[in-house]
């Protein structure tokens, strides 16, 4: 059996998640707040979830310390930091700034939750069915390391009781054969499915840090929850100003050109890359286009249409369309693909964000039709 | 679930050996039992207090996720575990090499020896680890009876008031002792009447429920007694520190809850003791495996390991003084100025320093001094009788502070008395706030008051006003808290919704 203090982990680690689902939004607006560790780990700040007391409040009255220097001299680090020596049975304090570590299906999981995002439907050849032998169900025969004595014992006393062998002031519970139960094996059949998310971000001028940090979190969370949803994901970057060019995520948040904006460049691009390495029979294809709405000339705006309609609509699952508002951007591409999609085609998303505080419903309007 | 496993073989050899050596020095200890862990074992312990049993909370979970990462991650590493119980029982971590092994040994002497001999250990429960365990399972049933949630919901807010505790109750004065033999006399008059029959319920349950009692009985005191019985409430708590008990006999909680109190505060003042004589016991406990290790039990080849680790526990720090390099240095200080003879009026009344320098009665009463000191000083007493400004200066003590034209800490002063001043501030009240009840009825209207004894640094207000908060939940009326808040004097008020200020 297990330590007590395991339950009191559990019971920890679920308050911990109450606390993230509690303040989701902050965390999806304040950015890079959630850093991902390693695979498929997470790293959460946790501001105090700690009990509450009376304590001293001023740090600026300081502290005593020991070593060189003379007064006027600084003294790096917080008061109470770098507390030396060994650990002593420990009913002290010291309570650092909390971290918890979730994986990333917990974390899909707040935030499929808390947007009620619907499970995604995968399409595709590749859908390859695979089972996996899972020790979820009860069954009445099996070998006897696979004896469950709870439910064995639950069915002897069910039985007694029925029989009416049971007495309550002799409570002795013996099970007969019948009475044994066992783990057993469910078979699930999972599928194997794959998806390719590409992101498309114009990098012209007009676009800001500011809007750049959106597009940063917001394709977080995309990410995220895509990845809980398909076994097998690939991410691919492409960058655009008049021309486009295909570029590393790293490369793809940092960089910044100055220019004019051909939409058409990324979509061409887009198309390109479906084309030579991802046959929409097998993969579930995303591509995602941020900007801040303004494009060189209505020409090109009629050139992405067109690539829009004769390939990249048919090939992908849908194609999102998020509008990050910037001083400099008109909207205009907005108007444009909303007058034309808006009624007719359901694979066409298009959102607006606003700013930060928007991220979240922003996302809600991609990923909440379950494609 | 049993996780430790006794020490066997060369182990239970090399304690021997140690512990011929504390016998030897003269060490009066409890009988001391070694059991051998893994690091997630010692993990859980240390999370649990040093304890293998506590009752069930989430903070316990929080604090095993902390260490657990701490270790994997190579940032902390606890070495020993040693809880203070007679048998003593020390934990070893079953990968540290035999070098740390033999020096963890001699270190868990010298607290065991500590905790033994200090009188402000004297009236702790040496069998804490059936108590802790007892806890653990009555708060379990209440759990199965009135719902996880609830109870734990109700511990979080009794945790808020842990730290409120009085000092002085760890002392039975004669006052003291009489009165409880009194109570104690009474509770099994009870007993004997079939009034309160089970005991496992803690002493301050029953006497919450005495108070109960008298409560529920007005119709058998008369009109004017009753009368003055509730003047006399108008003092009801007065000057009260331990707030944990106050609440216990004069809120209005229900009996498991006042029980749940009672545990908790039980838990408090066992660990109280080691709050404020953190400096002396890891000092004591220092001096031992540093005696203990140079002059007997290291072989010449262990030497540069031990002084690597030795090291590594004394580092100093510019951010805090280290409890083990400060004691230690203090008690090697006192043992020399009794050898030499450094101390009494001759010594601190000689103007020549050249004299003072070389001064040396050859008195050899130094080990005999620090034995003594040991077994009747606080951190406290033990920083204001033997700190010296020589001692402050060999060992680059100094106070910092913030300096708001440069935005940083900076080190304040190098002066003897400011030092000694701001270690003696530092531990008052085992670092924690001075709070006590002011008025039971405040504003005549069941409200509490009560006041921050403010001695210079004010309190945190996010965390009082959350602290406020649970207070109020527990006596279900309006709680005040009277303090100094930037340099005025206010009376902050919480009446279910939300925080204001009454200015005085």
């Amino acid at each position: 059996m297990d330590h007590p203090i395991k339950r009191d982990h559990a019971r920890f680690r679920k308050i911990v998640k109450g606390k993230v689902r509690d303040n989701l939004r902050k965390y999806v607006s304040q950015g890079q707040q959630i850093i991902p560790k390693g695979d498929d780990k997470f790293t959460v700040p946790m501001p105090s979830i700690d009990i509450p007391r009376f304590k001293f409040g001023d740090k600026s009255e300081g502290g005593s310390g020991q070593g060189e220097g003379q007064p006027g001299d600084p003294v790096e680090g917080e008061p109470g930091e770098g507390q030396p020596g060994q650990g002593e049975a420990g009913e002290g304090e010291g309570q650092k700034e909390l971290e918890v570590e979730m994986d990333i299906e917990e974390l899909a999981k707040i935030l499929g939750e808390e947007l009620e995002l619907p499970n995604i439907e995968p399409k595709g050849k590749k859908q390859m069915a695979s089972t996996v032998d899972k020790y979820t169900s009860i069954g009445t025969v099996g070998p006897d390391s696979l004896k469950h004595l709870k439910r064995t014992y639950k069915q002897a006393l069910k039985r007694q009781m029925a029989t009416g062998i049971y007495d309550p002031k002799n409570p002795r519970v013996i099970p007969i054969r019948g009475d044994y139960r066992y783990r057993s094996a469910d078979t699930k059949v999972e599928m194997e499915n794959a998806a390719v998310v590409i992101y498309m971000m114009d990098v012209s001028g007009s676009m800001g840090e500011e809007q750049k940090e959106i597009v940063r979190t917001e394709s977080f969370w995309i990410n995220l929850w895509l990845k809980s949803q398909y076994k097998d994901i690939e991410m691919r970057y492409i960058i655009h100003d008049a021309t486009a060019k295909e570029v590393d995520e790293e490369t793809f948040f940092r960089t910044r050109e100055s220019g004019g904006t051909l939409i058409s460049s990324a979509f061409k691009l887009c198309k390109h890359i479906i084309d030579t390495d991802y046959d929409p029979n097998e993969w579930n294809i995303y591509p995602f286009h941020f900007s801040d709405g303004d494009n060189w000339s209505a020409d090109d705006t009629k050139m992405c249409m067109s690539l829009l309609d004769d390939s990249i609509l048919p090939s992908s699952n849908m194609f999102c369309y998020g509008q990050v508002e910037s001083r400099y951007g008109s909207g205009q591409f907005y108007k444009d693909l909303n007058s034309r999609y808006q009624k007719d085609h359901d694979k066409v998303i298009l959102s607006k964000i606003k700013n930060k505080e928007a991220i979240l419903d922003s996302i809600k309007d991609f990923l909440g039709k379950g494609k | 679930m049993l996780r430790t496993n006794p020490i066997s073989g060369d182990f239970l050899q090399l304690q021997k050996e140690i512990q011929a050596y504390a016998d030897e020095f003269g060490l009066d200890y409890f009988p001391q039992v070694f059991e051998m862990c893994n690091y997630d074992t010692i993990n859980i312990l240390a999370a649990n207090g040093g304890f293998p049993i506590r009752y069930p909370h989430w903070k316990f979970g929080m604090d095993y996720d902390q260490l657990s990462k701490g270790y994997r991650f190579g940032i902390q590493k606890i070495y020993e575990m040693v809880i203070n119980t007679n048998p003593c029982y020390a934990y070893l971590l079953e990968v540290n090499n035999w070098l740390d092994q033999k020096l963890v040994m001699a270190h868990v002497y010298g607290h065991n020896d500590f905790f033994k001999n200090n009188a402000w250990f004297s009236n702790t429960n040496r069998k804490m680890m059936d108590v802790m365990a007892n806890h653990g399972t009555k708060i379990r049933r209440y759990m199965e009876k009135y719902g996880q949630e609830r109870v734990e919901r109700f511990i979080d807010k009794a945790l808020s008031i842990e730290n409120l505790l009085d000092i002085n109750y760890l002392f039975e004065t004669n006052d003291v002792i009489q009165s409880r033999k009194s109570k104690e006399d009474l509770a099994r008059r009870e007993d004997e009447n079939g009034g309160y029959v089970f005991d496992d319920r803690s002493s301050a349950l029953k006497s919450f429920m005495r108070g109960q009692d008298k409560i529920q009985k007005p119709e058998e005191l008369s009109e004017e007694e009753f009368a003055s019985a509730v003047v006399a409430e108008e003092d009801v708590g007065k000057g009260e520190r331990d707030i944990m008990r106050f609440l216990i006999q004069h809120a209005p909680i229900e009996e498991w809850e006042a029980d749940i109190i009672g545990c908790l505060r039980e838990e408090a003042y066992y660990f109280l003791p080691q709050r404020i004589t953190k400096i002396m016991n890891e000092g004591w406990a220092s001096y031992w495996h540093s005696t203990i290790m140079t002059t007997r039990a290291m072989n010449s080849n262990e030497f540069v390991d031990f002084a690597d680790k030795h090291a590594g526990v004394m580092v100093m720090s510019k951010q805090n003084i280290n409890p083990y390099k400060v004691g230690i240095e203090l008690y090697r200080d006192i043992e020399f100025r009794w050898n030499t003879g450094r101390f009494g009026k001759d010594y601190n009344e000689c103007e020549s320093l050249e004299e003072k320098e070389s001064w040396n009665k050859n008195l050899g009463l130094g080990r005999d001094k620090i034995f003594e000191v040991r077994k009747s000083h606080n951190d406290i007493s033990f920083i204001d009788e033997f700190l010296t400004p020589e001692f402050c200066n060999r060992q680059q003590l100094f106070t910092y502070k913030y300096n708001p034209r440069s935005g940083r800490m900076e080190i304040d002063s190098r002066d003897f008395e400011a030092i000694k001043q701001k270690l003696l501030t530092q531990l008052t009240n085992f670092g924690q706030p001075i709070i006590e009840v002011d008025d039971a009825n405040f504003m005549n209207r069941k409200e509490l008051l009560l006041k921050h004894v403010h001695q210079g640094v004010d309190l945190d207000m996010q965390f009082a006003s959350e602290t406020m908060k649970n207070i109020f939940a527990i006596w279900k009326r309006p709680v005040n808290l009277g303090t100094k808040y930037e340099d005025k004097e206010v009376i902050f008020h919480f009446d279910g919704k939300e925080l204001k200020h009454l200015n005085k």
